[in-house]
């Protein structure tokens, strides 16, 4: 159905939107981090709105491909972000 | 047979791993990995010079499955500046590191075996993003150097340098997602992602219009143009010396380097003077803002991370000038005279960090005003800087001098009369901030020391400070012919 790809489609681009408000807005380190990765589910979305070839046809498997690096990409920058983090903290606590 | 290209990104890749297995023979494996991953990327320059473009699709796959690794004149080029200067950190990485100071022996160990891994894995994802094919390889690429990148600054733990590049971090994530929606507009409208393969599908319009603006924008955030260049002088200048080096020479200059080549090869064509403009006017706030800022700061580490901004700012400036000439000469005349520019700069700045950091170490701190004597302690380091200096600012016989001249004349000849003011001023101020530093390393009687005090540390800045300023401008014929492989003519 073309309105259920424009519904992730659409959707996508309003998680996109307020992530970004999100990462601008706010100061703390987990609040940029969960923005950050927000966006990133928006933009997934979008990618996988795009593999809609419709009903008879088998979705389209090179955005599912970009999808999945994108997924691992993103958890090993928000885990080295949460190191940071956590660097700064304990500095803080000594 | 290995694949040529795979091998130059494969060989750093393998040494990173070895050099996690076996953490006690860090220092010797790593710099066995880089003499081995330089040669593996220089061989690569060479067949392109002498053979012409040269592509190849991993593991036999057809185009729009496979992963296609292709080099052109660009590529080569760049892929050659960064394996000398690559080259010439790891050999000074093994005597920073391995040199300590006020008891800091256990601290310099850990940071020791960080940093080869790290080290590796960065070379292996610039060789990568240098010769990716398409667009979403060059997204995973551009990932791994600005997370390896992010973790090699912080290596020294301070504050400072944790923070900075905690924002570096986000703000090259940041960027990353720009560029990814952007690839996935395109993917969208035409259904590829091979840059060869878009370049004969794109045309004019609103979506090609929004995604160049998605991608430009999350690259010129990680190239640090003007007023995107906030993150770059702290997370540079707190790094360690051969990092500060690696980021000011190298990693910016990927980022640069994807956007000449998104310009060249899919987005010029098809892109209003109007875009060329805003890149060259932001490329000359820059220019004007860094070389102030570079004049003005009162750490070594600091200028040098400000003349990056500027010196990135040069290289935008080419841009209005590229879209405003006509296909022929002068246009390649153009993208030779800013690659030269960018290949210059990566040795100028790599070489003055290098030499930063003996100077720090050996007075304990980097504060310009308190450096007298420098130049009659350590020889060898201040003329380095004073080399690197020649190519920053841009005297003949350095590349930069050649590039300029290309670009001013252009401009003169366009009637583009701004762009000349701009980099004349440029030009002064580097002057101003170069001869500020040395100025200041003279104040000492006699000189009774040697030239050369630690070879290994020494040598390689020496050599990157030389070949900015005599060889390059010297012989900047090869680098025409390199790009004439694909790229010019």
């Amino acid at each position: 159905m073309i309105s259920t790809q424009l519904f992730y489609g659409g959707g996508g681009i309003l998680l996109l939107l307020l992530g970004l408000w999100s990462f601008l807005v706010h100061a703390p380190l987990l609040r940029k981090l969960i923005a950050l990765n927000v966006m990133g589910a928006g933009v997934f979305h979008i990618l996988v709105a795009t593999a809609y070839r419709g009903l008879d046809t088998p979705p389209d498997p090179v955005p599912h491909a970009l999808v999945l690096t994108g997924i691992v990409v993103a958890v090993s920058a928000t885990a080295l972000a949460l190191a940071f983090g956590q660097r700064l903290d304990r500095d803080d606590d000594r | 047979m290995i694949d040529s290209l795979a091998l130059a990104i494969v060989a750093p890749l393998l040494g990173a791993v070895v050099v996690t297995l076996f953490p006690r023979h860090a220092q010797r494996l790593g710099v066995a990995a880089a003499v081995v991953s330089a040669a593996a990327a220089l061989a690569i320059t060479a067949v392109v010079w002498t053979d012409g473009v040269l592509r190849s699709e991993l593991g036999g796959w057809g185009v729009p499955l496979a992963i296609t690794l292709q080099a052109d004149g660009l590529s080569a080029a760049l892929l050659g500046m960064a394996s000398l200067v690559a080259l010439s950190v790891s050999v000074y990485a093994g005597g920073y590191f391995s040199s300590p100071q006020d008891g800091e022996r256990l601290a310099d160990d850990s940071r020791s075996r960080h940093f080869w891994p790290l080290w590796l894995l960065l070379w292996s994802a610039l060789n990568g993003l240098f010769l990716a094919g398409d667009l979403f390889n060059l997204y995973v690429t551009l990932e791994l150097l600005g997370l390896s990148a992010a973790a090699l600054g912080a290596l020294t733990g301070s504050r400072e340098a944790v923070e900075a590049n905690l924002r570096y971090l986000l703000v090259g994530l940041l960027g990353s997602l720009f560029y990814l929606l952007g690839v996935a507009l395109i993917y969208t409208a035409y259904g590829v992602l091979d840059i060869g393969l878009l370049a004969e599908v794109i045309a004019p319009g609103p979506v090609a219009a929004t995604a160049m603006a998605l991608m430009f924008g999350g690259l010129l955030l990680k190239a640090a143009l003007f007023p995107m260049h906030f993150w770059l002088p702290p997370a540079h200048a707190n790094a360690p010396a051969p990092v500060s080096a690696v980021l000011s020479a190298l990693v910016v200059k990927a980022a640069f380097y994807l956007v000449l080549r998104l310009w060249l090869d899919l987005y010029g064509p098809i892109t209003p003077l109007g875009a060329a403009n805003l890149l060259g006017l932001l490329g000359a706030a820059a220019v004007l803002w860094g070389s102030w800022r570079a004049l003005r700061a009162e750490r070594l580490k600091l200028l040098a991370a400000y003349s990056t901004v500027a010196q990135m700012g040069y290289l935008f400036i080419g841009f209005p000038l590229i879209a405003a000439t006509a296909a022929g000469p002068a246009r390649d005349n153009l993208i030779a005279a800013i690659v030269l520019l960018a290949l210059t700069h990566g040795f100028a700045k790599a070489g003055f960090f290098l030499a930063a950091g003996m100077v720090q170490k050996t007075a304990g701190h980097d504060r310009i005003d308190n450096l007298g004597g420098a130049a009659q302690g350590l020889p060898a380091a201040a003329f380095t800087i004073g080399l690197a200096g020649v190519a920053l600012i841009g005297l003949p016989p350095s590349g930069t001098f050649i590039a300029k001249w290309i670009l001013l004349e252009q401009s003169l000849i366009l009637g583009l009369w701004w762009w000349v003011l701009v980099m004349m001023i440029g030009t002064l101020l580097a002057v101003g901030y170069v001869f500020r530093v040395l100025s200041r390393a003279f104040n000492r009687e006699p000189t009774p020391y040697r030239f050369v005090n630690d070879a290994r540390a020494e040598i390689p800045a020496l050599l990157l400070g030389a070949l900015s300023a005599l060889v390059l401008g010297l012989a900047a014929q090869p680098l025409w012919t390199l790009l004439g492989q694909g790229v010019i003519g």
